[in-house]
Parts: C-alpha cells; structure tokens; sequence
C-alpha cells in the first residue's frame, strides 16, 4: 500500500517533468504550446458547465426531498449480500447509462460524507475505473450499424464488475 | 435517455418532498445547486486547463506519434483479425491513448472513425452486416474497460470539496484500472479461442 501512495504522489510531478523535457529536448516551442491547449481546457470545461447545472440540480433536489436516504435503505438488503456499500449502488447503476448524471451523484457523495470519507474513496475509484457501459456501446455501434453486438456487453459487465469490487478493496486500505 | 432520467428525478424530488414536508428544502436545494455546479467549473477551469496545456506539449513534440508506434504489437495481440496497413490500426491507437490520457471528449470522434474502419474490414472479410466482428467487440470491451490512468476530473472535484490529499486516488485509481482492463484482455481471448476453435 506504500507504494500506492508513494506512486500517488510522484506520478502527476513526474508526468509533468516527462512531459517538459521531452519537449525541451525536441525543441518544440512549449510555452506557447502549452497556452495553446490550455484554451482547449477553457473550452471543454465551459461546454460540461450546462450539463453539471442541469444534473447538480437534480440530484441537489433528490437529495434535499429525502428520497436519496429512502432508496439507499430500500437497496441496503441487495447491497449487504454483493458486501458492497448500499448509499453506492445508485451510482454504480446510473454510471452504466450516463457519466454526466453519474457525475452529479459523486458530487452529492463528496458533499454528504466528504471525498475523503470511506465512501468518498471507493465512489473516487469506481469513477476513475469504470466507463459508462450502454452509452458507449449504443454510441460506437451506431456509428457501424451494428445490431447484434454478440459478447460485447457480457465482456464490458466483467470489466466494470470488476473495476468496482477492486475499487471497493482497494478503498478499504486505503 | 437523459430526458426521462433527469425528468424522473426532478419530478421524485418534488412529489416526494412534498410528501414528506421537505418542499421548502428542494427549492432551496435547486437553486443552492445551480450556484454550485458554476463554482465548481471554476475550480475545474484551472486543473482542466493545466491538463489540456501538457497534453498539447505532447502532442507538439511528437510524443503522441512515438506512443502510436509503441502500441502497435499489443494492437496486434488484441485484434488479430486488422490488417497490418489498415487505417484503423492508427484510429484504435489514438483512441486507446485519449482514453489513457483522460481526455474522454478527445477519444470519441476517433474511436467512430476506428468503428467505420473495422465495419469496412469486417465486410472485406465476408463478415454478415449488422453483426459484430470479433475486432470490434474487443476494441469496444478494452474502451469500456477504463483505460484512464489520471482521472483528472475526478481530482478536480475532490479538492473543491476539500480533499486534504486530491490525489490521494491516483495509485489506487491506476491499479483499479489495470485490473478492470486485465479481465476485458481476458474475456476477449477466451471467447476468442472458443470462436476459432467453434
């Protein structure tokens, strides 16, 4: 586990130090590159901003009406047997469909136990680790025309099952 | 989808408020949100910013060409079944380092363009239309395995909401993904195997 923290920590200085002195070396014109693509950031960041309105809303609004706390006792039962934490699964489940309202409900996780907390952690992992598996695949497919997808979605639900079980340990040592 | 999701939801939280007395509270909450969700992009201005800032440093120093060339004998063991020239090596290649990079919007548009490629390929090679190839299952798998090694966003949001260590998750976050993305790599030879030999 040391290490993890230890790679944690070196792994976005490192990055940056690769990633200037590679471009010193090859003599590209770095800074200018650099203010270059941070408008890129500027751009994307503002097209997100509509969508987090409209999502932070939502679920600010679900939150507030006390319908959160009663869907998470309703699930407690499924989520004691899977050994996985109840307030998640909401979640997990909406993370298969869209990151955006997936997004507004890791933001309600951050604010009610703190991004810190064990909650915090795992939902921090499960969202670097799993990728929305029914948007993707209706995204990418139609652009082939592709009905049948054979074992696409068996092989993308392992993969996310298992991107959130190891979350899940991993946050516990954390 | 997102419209009877979104819609779902905001309609539960009234509904439900006003039954359980909180209807006050879900006013306030929507309009506190809203406020919210603009601080936020603030904070994310900067860290999102600083990422797309390095990531062109990369793409300038031809950093991103030498990794295309890197991945091409683990694109070889992946999808067998491409043409060494085919374009949609390159295309799968950028898209498999957008993802690995973060840079989600960045990997859509090419990752389409891999799709068109192995439909192409697919039909070359006497495949039925309308049915997925063994190439594009994998490449489709392999993306939603999560293949994001920095989860930028998620350490945006983190220290807006007070992280004492934002970046506390990266280790963690990097071996999640590593084993998530093992169990895709799994699966696809599996089934693999069993395809060829049935």
């Amino acid at each position: 586990m040391r290490f993890l923290i230890y790679l944690s920590d070196f792994c976005i200085p490192l990055l940056l130090f690769y990633m200037v002195s590679y471009g010193l070396l090859a003599k590209a014109d770095i800074y200018k590159e650099f203010t270059e693509g941070a408008k890129d950031g500027f751009r994307v960041t503002i097209g997100i901003l509509p969508t987090l309105i409209g999502l932070m809303t939502a679920v600010g609004m679900l939150r507030a009406s006390g319908f959160l706390e009663l869907l998470s006792k309703l699930l407690e039962p499924v989520a004691k047997m899977l050994l996985f934490p109840a307030e998640l699964v909401p979640l997990v489940v909406v993370k298969l469909f869209s990151s955006s309202a997936a997004t507004g409900l890791v933001l309600d996780i951050f604010k009610e136990y703190g991004p810190d907390s064990y909650l915090g952690k795992v939902t921090s992992l499960i969202c670097s680790s799993t990728e929305t598996v029914f948007y993707t695949m209706s995204v990418y497919f139609m652009a082939a025309g592709v009905k049948k997808t054979r074992h696409t979605l068996a092989g993308a639900l392992i993969a996310t099952a298992t991107g959130v079980a190891v979350s899940t340990i991993l946050a516990g040592w954390l | 989808m997102l419209n009877y999701l979104w819609g779902g939801m905001i309609l539960i939280a009234v509904i439900y408020g006003t039954v359980t007395g909180n209807v006050k509270e879900v006013g306030n909450a929507a309009l506190d949100s809203s406020k919210e969700a603009v601080e936020l992009c603030i904070t994310m201005l900067g860290v999102m910013a600083l990422w797309t800032g390095i990531m062109q440093i990369a793409e300038a120093s031809g950093l991103t060409k030498k990794f295309i060339k890197l991945v091409r004998p683990v694109l070889r063991f992946l999808f067998p079944d491409i043409p060494e020239e085919s374009k949609a090596n390159d295309y799968i290649a950028s898209n498999l380092l957008a993802n690995i990079l973060g840079l989600g919007w960045a990997a859509t548009p090419v990752g389409l363009k891999a799709m068109t490629e192995l439909q192409k390929i697919h039909l070359e090679q006497g495949g039925e239309k309308g049915v997925a190839s063994r190439a594009m299952c994998a490449f489709l798998i392999i993306n939603i395995s999560s293949l994001q090694l920095i989860p930028v966003n998620i350490i945006a949001y983190r220290s807006q909401y007070g992280s004492v260590n934002p970046a506390e998750i990266v280790g963690p976050a990097i071996v999640a993904t590593f084993i998530s993305t093992l169990a895709a790599v799994v699966f696809i030879k599996v089934t693999g195997k069993r395809e060829k030999r049935g």
